[in-house]
């Protein structure tokens, strides 16, 4: 590992004199958080597989239960999650985009693209409680809750509002991680720091919050 | 704590910025986004049913999808395929784990509902 010593700058070692896995402590301490987290939504989707398996009602077809957009009353299965999955694939590469602009360090593009990723997540979470909303109102009346709904066993709709709920709280803390980020790029922080590594660590958290989404997608709405 | 290997230019007080290099970044947005619009048109043509698919076989098609999904947001975006080897083995090696919890928690969910029709 000698080799390894002698490439590393000496302000990059740590506090052993040595940098492992040529990470920086803080971009490994994101990844290491982001494996807790990963156990997290992936003990939450088993949940939601083994309560179905296990279920002796019949377990609601999520094309029957998520068919409205906004403004239209037509049917549209899975219409407006779609688009709310685009939404999010979309912030993730405005956020790639800030990245690539700090290690260039560019200063006005890191602003220009952290504004749209903000605006992504912003995007995303409205449309999440928007589409709770008509979750809880139901059909004909019959409110959905944590005690009963409409579409079928109440632990769908407890298990709708704690996985889509705790993916919500994280993408509403990645917005306001990207924007104190958004701030510290204006006030010249990272400029003045000679790196832009703190987009990268925020970068990380928020493509994480990207991927949960894919799993949620596939796992609640499409199978 | 910066890590990069960057050296700051920021004391002279004209600096040259390099142009982005942005073609793969926008090459995986748009694998990520056909694979989405492919899941999506199973899901709304009823496709599976016309072909008189077995619901397993579309299980393990969306499955597939959302794996090769995630290998290109992990690989890609978070930049994991450019760190170092024993970095990637300690975050993908972990996920054996989920793999197991996976197939308990199905094969258990199968056998409480399997009992309760047993003893109804």
């Amino acid at each position: 590992m000698s080799a390894v010593h002698s490439e590393v700058d000496s302000k990059t070692l740590w506090g052993g004199g040595f940098e492992p896995f040529r990470a920086s402590y803080g971009k490994l301490m994101m990844w290491f958080f982001l494996v807790s987290d990963t156990f997290s939504f992936s003990a939450l989707l088993i949940t939601y597989g083994m309560i179905r398996f296990s279920s002796v009602d019949a377990w609601p077809i999520p094309e029957h239960v998520f068919t409205h957009i906004p403004f239209w009353h037509i049917n549209a299965p899975l219409v407006f999650v779609g688009f709310m999955t685009f939404v999010l694939i979309a912030s993730s590469v405005t956020m790639v985009l800030a990245v690539e602009a700090g290690h260039r360090m560019d200063k006005k593009a890191v602003e220009k693209w952290m504004l749209w990723t903000i605006l992504g997540g912003l995007i995303f979470v409205g449309s999440q409680a928007w589409e709770w909303s008509i979750f809880i109102a139901g059909i004909d009346g019959h409110t959905a809750s944590l005690i009963s709904n409409p579409y079928g066993p109440p632990a769908f709709a407890d298990l709708f509002f704690f996985i889509t709920g705790f993916h919500g709280t994280h993408v509403t803390s990645g917005i306001i991680l990207n924007i104190l980020i958004f701030f510290n790029t204006v006030f010249g922080v990272y400029e003045k720091r000679g790196s832009y590594e703190m987009v990268e660590k925020v970068g990380l958290y928020w493509h994480f919050v990207d991927l949960v989404w894919v799993f949620v997608f596939t796992f609640f709405y499409l199978v | 704590m910066s890590s990069h290997g960057h050296i700051s230019h920021s004391n002279s007080p004209v600096r040259e910025i390099p142009a982005p290099q942005t073609a793969w970044i926008f090459k995986t947005f748009w694998i990520l986004s056909a694979i989405t619009a492919f899941e999506f048109l199973i899901a709304f043509t009823k496709g599976p049913n016309v072909l008189n698919l077995n619901h397993y076989v579309v299980v393990t098609i969306f499955v597939s999808l959302t794996l090769v999904k995630a290998f290109y947001i992990v690989a890609d975006f978070m930049h994991l395929k450019h760190e170092a080897k024993l970095l990637i083995s300690v975050i993908v090696f972990p996920t054996l784990f989920i793999m197991w919890l996976i197939l308990a928690l199905l094969i258990e969910g199968h056998y409480t509902l399997a009992m309760h029709h047993f003893f109804r």
